[in-house]
């Protein structure tokens, strides 16, 4: 068997073990780095840049991103082979976006399918179809973030339109094992419950999803932006309460979909 | 279908009740037993030892002040007041005396101590002089072994100071057949002694004892019967008076005849429990499957439809509470080391009969449930678990778990299982087995486990390579060189290794001796009718009369001794960055850490010695000013840099619990150094020794009389606890942690393994916490891990108790092998839990 897609290279800037909140069961996450989007709530700024670089954390510089082969990666994901066999979970490649390096990922997909490990993938759907064909015959989940079905406002808030995506969305349902949906909550952005219908009717329309997740906003990402030098446009504004989420959850429930709270 | 009943059930109003009545009042030193022991003793000059060991026994039993409290449907206690302690002299006392003024001001644990006990114990400990199993114990070590102790190398305290407890008794016999079924098993065993062997008349003395011991226990049930009978009558809430009613009859029935019924079999077993904390003061009387045994009661009553699940819990939720209605006194170094008033009475649930089949039951959940509705210490509750435990069984321990009591502990019987088959056991006795205090397995009513036999420490013997086995001067260990003349690794490594193994030789020697005082000075008659095959063999436990005999020390530091050696190798050897002599000063030094400000106190003292010398008067603001000045001046800096620059490379060494497999493989040789030597000792009941890895909470103290060490340790700061990664070392999760833990070889420490893991709530949030906690559990296990518990409160949480005790008097918190209130640890001990490196979930 050719084996060479072990050899592809990628850059990456994390991986974290015991993961529970992205993809069923314990799982590891690969984070790629690069992401086509520039959302001002993105809780990982380092991960949008594909250049390598500095961040100060805890008052230390730290490189941000490295190069590895996926053969470097496998070894780090079998790690915890066994915890993904006792609780049903497996690999999952978040960012950044993944389908910024296409080839990168689907090697590493098709890897992990190879040795029977569950895979996921946590993406923007924001790039050529033909990009995600090449992911999903080794994928079992995919987890596609649906921001806003304005794209004016998606576009002030993330720096694109939403066409690509809403498009890309459509196919993926039809072609994908398993897909779910979802929303990260952001106040000031789409925390209306118009606008969560809004994207939860578009998800019902999608016919294949059952699923759909609100992700409240939080403010774990702040101190990077200082880290990296940047402005954290978001300053300031409030957490999103409990009785509001439950509200927008049951707003989703409305639709006949299944929604959560949190991954 | 599932043949358990695995919802929650309702607490009953009355456990709050017997709960906040056991924190009324400080625990408190109680003397009639010892009054009554010496007593005894002054009449029973010249008789066999055990023989005076069973008449001080029923002297004590019949004399011992007796009290029902209110609310109670489990009673028998053995101190007046709750939560407090008899004293126990024949096996030591000085230490008490030392502590009369301070016991009640210690950090650790302190106890009430009124003036009058004070009195009566000073005439008591006047008698006892010359006659302690300590003194004895002391007399038969070699000058070697002492001067070990005294370098704190190794710590038999536990046996030295303390009767041995550490022992499953056999409650379903006294369960079955109760204390007249034990008398008749021993009077058969008397007539037919061979009168042509020439042990006959040692068995007859020995069956005699064993005899008046079981008597004397009826006796003390019977006085609470009558008792029970006598508030009856006075009580005006007929609710209460039909309660005492039935404590009346209870005890009138049990310990005496077999139980007939749930209640019965309850109250049964907590005679047992305290009595026989009453003849020693040996800690670990672990109740072991208390689901198993009590089972067949509660099956009948339910069947019959005279209890309900409801009435069951309650009951079980009463036997919880007498477990933490008793604590033990210890000196103040050892209520450290054992910090928490703890019993480490350890009970547990789950697990697989003889014939190997899954054994949850509905009282294994009751178990749970009980633990869950009184959120106390005690019982140190652990669960069995194998391929066949039911998912729900630990999902419901998870609950548990995540309520940051600390408990229960995880055992893993795919690894103790074959570890104990190895050492002897037959496979079905080994599948019955049960823990013992911390994390130390054996099989019920037929092991004398001596499982706490000492604390090694194993970085002590690695200070001894570095000063050619010099401590403070004098020459403790053996010679193995100038470190500056070790040319390889190996060599290094090897010293090492004997370092190790003469300690080892020394350490077996204490036991030995320790084994040997008792054997002579402290037989347990009541003990040893419950313990195959003391009554076939005619001899007591502390004889040999058990089926299975050990000795089991413990070492602590492994993850220390790994990261240490490794980087020696790595730096010293391979990379040639430093020398062993560079190294040996920056030890000494500790790194530099402190010798700036060390340095800079002595450049202040010359100034100030000068001027005084001079005849000028320094007043203390001005000598603050010479020091600031000096230490401004970086004169003292000196040589504390090159010692820092030291303590940086060792720091970027891989450290084991990270998941790495060059330095985890390390770490599985390094713990063969301690585990493999002990292996071909003997000790004097005809047993052999076998190795623990765990600390209990010695870490802590045993930690503070250790200096630097290099695997970047600070001196004085706590040793890695057990076998989990050395604090804030493993930073790659909670699977890289227990992976590397995995790496080590468990089988091998059978006397057990400690693993700690600290969660923060968060981790275990939601069904999803509860179901990737319970997966972590079972990867650890699948890769043969023996043992592991979790600590799960937040560091702000535990900051925030320090700061206000008052607020927190009921944090429980996981200390090594047990759980303890987190206001009653020692600062240092609180300072440690609160670094041990949380493990989030992301």
């Amino acid at each position: 068997m050719n084996n060479d897609y072990l050899n592809t290279t990628g850059r990456i800037f994390d991986i974290q073990r015991f993961s529970v909140h992205d993809g069923p069961g314990v799982r590891t996450i690969v984070f790629l780095k690069g992401c086509f989007l520039r959302c001002k709530w993105c809780c990982n700024p380092e991960s949008q840049n594909h250049q390598i670089e500095t961040m100060i954390v805890d008052g230390k510089e730290k490189i941000m991103g490295r190069d590895v082969t996926v053969a470097e990666v496998m070894e780090q994901i079998e790690k915890d082979r066994i915890y993904y066999r006792r609780s049903g979970g497996g690999v999952t490649l978040s960012g950044g976006e993944s389908l910024a390096q296409p080839d990168f990922a689907a090697a590493i997909l098709r890897a992990c399918k190879e040795k029977g490990i569950n895979t996921a993938l946590e993406s923007t759907g924001c790039a050529g179809y033909d990009k995600i064909q090449k992911l999903l015959p080794y994928l079992d989940l995919y987890l596609m973030d649906i921001k806003h079905t304005n794209s004016e406002k998606h576009k002030q808030f993330t720096s694109q339109p939403n066409q690509l995506i809403l498009e890309n969305a459509r196919k993926i349902a039809a072609d994908a094992k398993k897909l779910i949906i979802r929303v990260p909550v952001i106040p000031t952005f789409n925390d209306t419950e118009e606008e969560i219908r809004g994207i939860a009717e578009f998800t019902k329309s999608l016919k294949t999803v059952e699923e759909l997740h609100l992700l409240p906003y939080h403010r774990l990402g702040e101190d990077k932006y200082k880290g990296l030098g940047r402005t954290y446009e978001l300053h300031g504004i409030d957490l999103i309460p409990d009785e509001k989420i439950q509200r927008l959850k049951k707003v989703v429930e409305e639709t006949g979909l299944n929604c959560r709270i949190g991954g | 279908m599932a043949k358990y009943y695995s919802k929650e059930i309702v607490k009953s109003p009355r456990i709050d009740r017997l709960k906040d009545a056991l924190f009324e009042k400080a625990p408190e030193i109680e003397v009639e037993r010892a009054v009554l022991l010496t007593e005894s003793y002054k009449q029973t000059e010249g008789m066999p030892t055990i023989t005076r060991r069973a008449k001080a026994f029923r002297h004590i039993l019949e004399n011992l002040p007796i009290i029902i409290h209110e609310d109670e449907l489990v009673v028998g206690s053995a101190t007046k007041s709750q939560r407090g302690c008899q004293i126990f002299p024949e096996f030591s006392f000085q230490w008490i005396e030392d502590e009369f003024d301070t016991i009640e001001t210690r950090a650790a644990d302190p106890f009430v101590l009124t003036d009058d006990s004070k009195k009566a114990l000073k005439e008591v400990f006047a008698y006892w002089k010359g006659k302690t199993t300590s003194e004895l114990a002391t007399s038969y070590m070699r000058s070697e072994t002492i001067d070990a102790i005294d370098g704190n190398v190794f710590t038999p305290g536990n046996y030295f100071f303390n009767g041995i407890g550490h022992v499953t008794a056999d409650y379903d016999l006294v369960l079955r057949i109760g204390y007249d079924g034990i008398i008749k098993k021993a009077k058969a065993a008397l007539s037919a002694i061979d009168a042509k062997k020439g042990d006959a008349v040692k068995r007859r003395i020995f069956l005699n004892a064993v005899i008046e011991s079981c008597e004397a226990a009826i006796t003390f049930a019977q006085r609470y019967s009558k008792l029970a009978y006598e508030m009856a009558e006075k009580c005006s809430d007929p609710v209460r008076r039909e309660e005492l009613k039935t404590i009346g009859k209870n005890c009138s029935r049990v310990p005496q005849f077999g139980a007939e019924n749930f209640h019965e079999a309850c109250q049964s077993f907590w005679f047992v429990q305290m009595l026989i904390q009453t003849e020693s003061n040996g800690h670990s009387i672990s109740p072991g499957r208390f689901d198993i045994y009590m089972y067949p009661y509660y099956k009948k009553d339910l069947k019959n439809g005279k209890i309900t699940r409801e009435q069951a819990q309650e009951l079980v939720d009463c036997v919880w509470i007498k477990l933490n209605s008793f604590t033990k006194v210890r000196d103040d170094a050892s209520a450290q080391g054992f910090a928490g008033y703890s019993l480490f009475q350890n009970l547990i649930a789950g697990g697989q009969d003889k014939n190997g089949v899954d054994t949850t039951n509905d009282l294994s959940f009751m178990c749970l449930n009980a633990s869950m509705h009184i959120m106390l210490p005690q019982p140190s509750l652990s669960v069995r678990v194998w391929n066949k435990t039911p998912h729900e069984f630990l999902i419901r321990a998870g609950e548990l778990t995540r309520t940051g009591i600390g408990l229960p502990a995880y055992y893993n019987d795919e690894v103790i299982i074959p570890a104990l088959v190895s050492r002897g056991l037959t496979l079905e006795d080994a599948r019955q087995y049960n823990i013992i205090g911390c994390v130390e397995p054996q099989k019920m009513g037929k092991t004398d486990g001596w499982h706490d036999a000492a604390f090694f420490n194993m970085l002590r013997p690695l200070e001894l390579v570095f000063s050619n086995g010099v401590d403070n001067g004098k020459q403790i260990g053996i010679k193995t060189g100038d470190v500056n003349d070790m040319t390889t690794f190996c060599e290094f490594y090897d010293a090492y290794k004997a370092q190790t193994e003469y300690m080892i030789e020394l350490m077996v020697d204490a036991d030995n001796a320790i084994d040997l005082a008792h054997m002579e000075r402290a037989p347990l008659p009541f003990l040893s009718s419950m313990i195959e095959d003391c009554i076939g063999r005619g001899k007591s436990v502390q004889e040999g009369g058990a089926i299975y005999n050990f000795t089991g020390p413990q070492g602590f530091g492994v993850a220390n001794m790994a990261d240490g050696l490794y980087a020696i190798r790595k730096l010293v050897f391979e990379e040639r960055q430093f020398t062993l002599g560079e190294l040996k000063e920056a030890l000494a030094n500790n790194f530099g850490v402190d010798s700036a400000t060390g340095d800079a106190e002595k450049i202040t003292l010359e100034v100030v010695k000068g001027l005084a010398s001079k005849g000028v008067e320094v007043s203390e603001e001005q000598i603050a000013g010479i020091y600031k000045q000096v230490v401004e001046s970086g004169a003292s800096k000196g040589s504390s840099n090159k010692y820092q620059k030291i303590l940086e490379l060792i720091n970027e060494v891989p450290k084991f619990g990270n998941d790495d497999c060059e330095i985890d493989a390390f770490a599985r040789d390094v713990a063969y150094t301690y585990t493999k030597p002990i292996e071909k000792y003997k000790n004097p009941r005809g047993g052999i020794y076998h190795a623990g890895l765990y600390p209990v909470s010695a870490n802590v103290p045993l930690g503070a009389q250790t200096g630097a060490t290099p695997d970047g340790r600070l001196a004085k700061t706590p040793i890695a606890d057990g076998v989990s990664p050395a604090a804030g070392r493993d930073v790659n999760g909670p699977t890289a942690s227990a992976n590397s833990v995995a790496k080590l070889d468990h089988y091998i420490a059978s006397n057990g393994t400690l693993f700690n893991m600290k969660f923060h709530p968060s981790a275990l949030a939601g069904p999803e916490g509860l179901e990737s906690f319970v997966a972590l559990i079972r990867g650890y296990f699948d890769q043969k891990g023996s043992h592991v518990q979790f600590n799960v409160v937040s560091r702000e949480t535990l900051i925030e108790a320090q700061k206000n005790p008052e607020k927190y008097k009921g944090l429980v918190v996981r200390v090594a092998g047990y759980s303890a209130l987190f206001t009653t640890l020692s600062k240092s001990l609180q300072d440690d839990i609160i670094n041990r490196t949380e493990q989030k979930g992301f």
